[in-house]
């Protein structure tokens, strides 16, 4: 292993056998996967529902056995060393798993048991998640009558319990009102000072691309394209600038100027709006104003919009993943 | 022993769940106190018929009712158990490092528990009825439906975990425990049974279970069929306990 991967994994294939009516029906949910996450990084899994994420997720877990393909976690090999994985990885699966009718500490403290904790150590150790996480006006209750954002908290919390260098979060996020994601996105971040390891599936995008130092995107159970967010962008193309003039004509001529002006990578004029895609178009969108003013072809208002990861998506799946989401 | 402390974890934590509604405890004693209250008056007219001596039908009527409460009080944990594979618990606990058989361990031995205090609870209420009971033979029975409770659990939370939703666990629970105690002569002897019946109920484990239990109430040690009882349902509670296991080990696979 090299020294700072964390998780290495070579050709890691799942496929679901399932005995339905017509016979057996093979399910392939992850197709040969190959992950490199570095030591102390945000590593994002993005895609849409269905895509693989969990299983992959569960496969690194040792909760889902690969049908095919190799995998080092922390070191250890995933096939023979399961139990030193176990004791070392944190976990957080997307349903969470907090046992809904005891109260979160008492959740927290059985958790560090199960670690091989004694009784003292376990207790310390929960009273300081219980802190750090702020949950102490909520702990002594039962977890089934916490909100959101309060039971997100206490999985988080019985995941990093025992304080592993790697947590795997399965979309820690999903379902959760704004407030509690920015609590939340806060709080992950912190983990990643404190040195802690991410890897997190997620299918939002603003998720993936905010908090996420790498992000490999998966679809269909293969892995599309890895990089930086900003590294991910910039594949796509250029920045989108929009004009728009008070006229059809006004708007022509400033189509006409546009393209002599500068090197465009596509330009469109509809109505009376012009939709410009240019590299750097932060920078360049002043200068363009203004030879658009001292030639008399006043823009009314203008957009720029930078590429998102939607767009990245688009480029490689030729689908937008918005629409997976809401499907 | 890691086994044994995440066994005594589980079985902890199993049984802070039970307390929390105490009162489950005794609804589920509710049959067999109604069979006691309602049905046992009829056997007492029956005297003197095969299996059942002139004025000692309450000692044949207990040692069986109470493998009914065996069966039929453990057969429905199962529910349980799909609750927590439905919240993400029993997930949660197969990535820890725990010992998985503790996992299940922890929830059969917590079942027997439960069931054993029941069994206690309702003979006591059987004294006053004329029961007559060796207190020795009475312990020893004690260990039978033990045994009983934990392979009617491990049944349940076999299933459960290969279905994981109600509405297949409940009628297939339904169709083990009632041809298993029709067979096992827990209401009526099957002295009392025509011949082909009594062979069929010869297949089934748990009718050497009733006849053990009744023999030990009555005290009489030197009999091979205590023995019998004995080899054949401990046999069968491992058995079942292993695939219960192994339906476990299943769902990480």
């Amino acid at each position: 292993m090299v020294d700072d991967l964390v998780i290495q994994t070579s050709r890691l294939r799942k496929t679901f056998f399932s005995k339905g009516r017509g016979g057996k029906k093979e399910v392939e949910a992850v197709k040969g996967i190959d992950l490199s996450v570095r030591k102390g990084k945000i590593f994002g899994f993005l895609g849409p529902n269905g895509a693989g994420k969990s299983t992959t997720q569960k496969m690194l877990s040792t909760l889902l056995c690969p049908t095919d393909g190799e995998a080092k976690v922390l070191g250890y090999d995933l096939a023979s060393q399961q139990e030193q994985i176990r004791q070392n990885i944190g976990c957080v699966s997307q349903t969470g798993g907090a046992d809904l009718s005891s109260t979160g500490l008492e959740n927290l403290v059985l958790q560090a048991q199960l670690y091989g904790l004694d009784d003292l150590t376990a207790k310390k150790y929960a009273s300081e998640f219980v802190e750090r996480f702020q949950m102490s006006s909520f702990i002594e209750r039962p977890a089934q009558s916490y909100s959101g954002g309060q039971k997100r908290r206490l999985d988080i919390a019985l995941g990093m319990i025992h304080h592993p260098q790697l947590l795997l979060l399965d979309e820690p996020t999903t379902g959760l009102d704004p407030q509690s994601r920015a609590y939340l996105w806060g709080e992950i971040r912190k983990l990643k000072d404190a040195g802690v390891t991410i890897f997190l599936t997620t299918q939002y995008m603003d998720e993936a691309d905010k908090l996420c130092d790498v992000i490999a995107i998966i679809d269909d159970g293969k892995i599309i394209v890895t990089g930086t967010p900003s590294e991910l962008k910039s594949s796509v193309g250029g920045d989108t600038i929009v004009f728009s003039f008070q006229s059809e004509e006004i708007a022509g001529k400033a189509e006409t100027l546009l393209t002599q002006k500068v090197k465009v990578e596509k330009i469109q004029t509809k109505n009376n709006t012009v939709h410009l895609t240019i590299k750097d178009g932060e920078i360049i969108m002043p200068d363009l104003l203004r030879s658009l003013d001292t030639n008399g072809l006043e823009a009314q208002t203008v957009t720029l919009s930078r590429p998102s990861l939607d767009d990245v998506f688009l480029k490689y799946t030729g689908r937008s993943l918005r629409e997976d989401t809401i499907k | 022993m890691t086994l044994l402390r995440d066994t005594k974890l589980m079985f902890i934590r199993n049984m802070q769940h039970t307390l929390r509604n105490p009162v489950f405890v005794f609804v589920s004693m509710f049959q067999p106190l109604m069979y006691l209250l309602l049905f046992m008056p009829l056997l007492n007219g029956l005297g003197g018929v095969p299996g059942i001596p002139f004025g000692k039908a309450v000692d044949v009527f207990i040692p069986g009712l109470l493998v009914l409460q065996a069966l039929f009080g453990t057969a429905f944990v199962g529910f349980s158990l799909i609750d927590d594979i439905r919240s993400g618990v029993i997930e949660r606990f197969l990535v820890t490092p725990a010992k998985r058989p503790a996992i299940l361990l922890g929830r059969v031995l917590r079942d027997a528990v439960i069931l054993l205090l029941q069994c206690v609870l309702i003979t006591l209420v059987a004294i006053p009825f004329g029961l007559s009971v060796n207190i020795y033979g009475f312990s020893l029975s004690l260990v039978l439906y033990a045994l009983i409770g934990i392979t009617m659990a491990s049944i349940s939370y076999g299933f459960a975990l290969i279905y994981k939703i109600e509405d297949a666990l409940a009628p297939t629970l339904n169709t083990i425990t009632l041809p298993v105690s029709l067979l096992s002569g827990i209401i009526l002897p099957l002295a009392l049974a025509p011949i082909w019946l009594q062979d069929i109920a010869k297949i089934n484990p748990f009718s050497y279970a009733v006849n053990a239990t009744r023999t030990l109430f009555a005290g009489n040690f030197n009999n091979i069929g205590i023995l019998e009882g004995f080899v054949i349902i401990g046999v069968l509670a491992t058995l079942v306990f292993l695939w219960g296991l192994r339906s476990l080990n299943k769902m990480a696979s």
